[in-house]
């Protein structure tokens, strides 16, 4: 098997690449003409490039060197396990938005059999979280009571878009965070279930199947927990 | 093989032409998508860039070439697969999307100090908007399984970042054509990766290199 003539050149490059800021500037500006660079730049808030105070040992194998500073997914854990802590909170409220959707009675046909379909992924993904916060020895998070204003078919539909296209810039925030490689691929495995959710509920209620156009852009945890706290009773 | 025996027909008929290690790895992706289903597609990436050892301009080139062969797909079949209504709709505005996704990782690669690959030489079945729905549907949970099955391997956080805001565009769309076609729209809750040492034993003579 001989080796792709451009590897060893590429690779310098990305090595490159991470240590000098300036290049990585000009990497990220290169992307701007395609409009990414506002994902990107999220990506990189997200991930907390700078500013890494926090010295304190992470539960979950890092990396030596890798900086990870403080984000809210802490109050969930250390490292990967707040990561899945934080994760899990969000898959609580929106297993728990869609069993009251199903309560309610106010879908039915179609949109009552994705929503029980989306509610029934969303059960899946709290159970597999469980089992891999409880497998690396973590706290599971405290269940969140969920209120939902559910009005109406049109509006439930629409809160459903919003919630999904919210816990999909969650999960995409997280990514680049994550240490542990079978933690990335499992969130990766969710993230874009998230995502084809999102894009059924914004094609039922008339919106762009992609509200960012051609990349999605990432949500950090701070922004999310803001934004689904209106969504928490107790 | 009779075309009997594969999971997905369509994919089996897609041809790529190159040599580059993108272009076989591109191939051997779309034989395991064929031969097993697009979940099996994840963990051929997976196990093809463990093997291979390449770094994340590897990777980019291979997203690249999936990307062409995705843009080229939806140009050809807006010129002759009868669109028409959602279909044409979806087709021209996916399209797009993959031409910036092209335009995006070819950047990135430069930047990276690398080499672009070229645009593979692609041909596709398509003749009706059934079978432009068909394939589709194939190329696009092939591209969602072959970015979940490449990102764990990238180096660069900003490269996984990058990777990971497109597979999220490539899900959207993977969802709504599916939608469109009367399928699910998620192939579970869990986008399927088969770990099977044999689907990297069929598909070996496709990434030889």
């Amino acid at each position: 098997m001989t080796h792709d003539p451009e590897r060893p050149q590429g690779r310098s490059a990305i090595e490159q690449l991470d240590r000098d800021p300036a290049s990585r500037a000009k990497f990220l500006k290169a992307l701007g003409s395609t409009g990414a660079v506002a994902a990107f730049g999220a990506v990189l808030a997200a991930c907390g490039s700078s500013n890494a105070s926090s010295s304190s040992t992470t539960a979950a194998p890092a990396n030596p060197g890798s900086s990870s500073s403080s984000s809210p997914t802490d109050m969930f854990g250390k490292g990967d396990l707040g990561i899945a802590g934080y994760a899990l909170t969000l898959e609580y409220l929106e297993a728990d938005f869609y069993k009251q959707v199903a309560a309610s009675g106010k879908l039915s046909g179609k949109v009552l059999s994705v929503a029980k379909q989306f509610g029934d992924e969303e059960m899946q993904h709290v159970k597999a979280l469980e089992g891999t916060i409880k497998k690396a020895g973590g706290k599971l998070p405290a269940k969140p009571k969920g209120k939902f204003p559910l009005k109406d078919e049109k509006s439930i539909l629409k809160l459903a878009a919003t919630v999904e296209n919210l816990g999909a810039a969650a999960y995409l925030g997280q990514a680049g965070r994550i240490q542990d490689k079978d933690i990335l691929a499992a969130a990766l495995a969710i993230h874009a279930v998230e995502g084809r959710h999102a894009s059924i509920l914004n094609m039922v209620t008339g919106q762009d199947i992609t509200p960012d156009g051609a990349f999605a852009v990432p949500a950090d945890a701070a922004t999310v927990l803001a934004k689904v706290k209106p969504f928490i009773a107790s | 093989m009779n075309t009997t025996d594969y999971a997905n027909p369509e994919l089996a008929a897609v041809e790529i032409h190159g040599m580059s290690r993108s272009a076989f790895i591109a191939r051997g992706a779309l034989a395991t998508g064929a031969i097993y289903g697009a979940g099996a597609v994840g963990s051929f990436v997976s196990q093809a860039f463990a093997q291979g050892g390449g770094g994340d301009v590897d990777i980019l080139n291979f997203a690249l070439t999936l990307e062409y062969l995705e843009a080229a797909f939806y140009q050809d079949a807006l010129s002759k697969a009868n669109l028409s209504g959602d279909a044409k709709k979806l087709a021209k505005e996916i399209g797009a999307h993959e031409k910036q996704h092209v335009d995006a990782l070819t950047g990135a690669i430069k930047k990276a100090g690398g080499k672009p690959v070229a645009a593979p030489k692609v041909a596709f079945p398509l003749s009706n908007q059934a079978s432009f729905l068909k394939l589709a549907e194939a190329f696009e949970d092939t591209g969602v399984s072959a970015y979940d099955g490449a990102a764990p391997m990238i180096k660069s956080k900003e490269v996984l970042g990058a990777a990971g805001s497109i597979v999220q565009v490539e899900a959207r769309h993977a969802a709504a054509i599916r939608f469109l076609k009367g399928d699910d729209p998620t192939r579970g809750a869990f986008e399927p990766t088969l770990m099977k040492a044999e689907v990297l034993k069929a598909v070996k003579p496709y990434i030889k290199s």
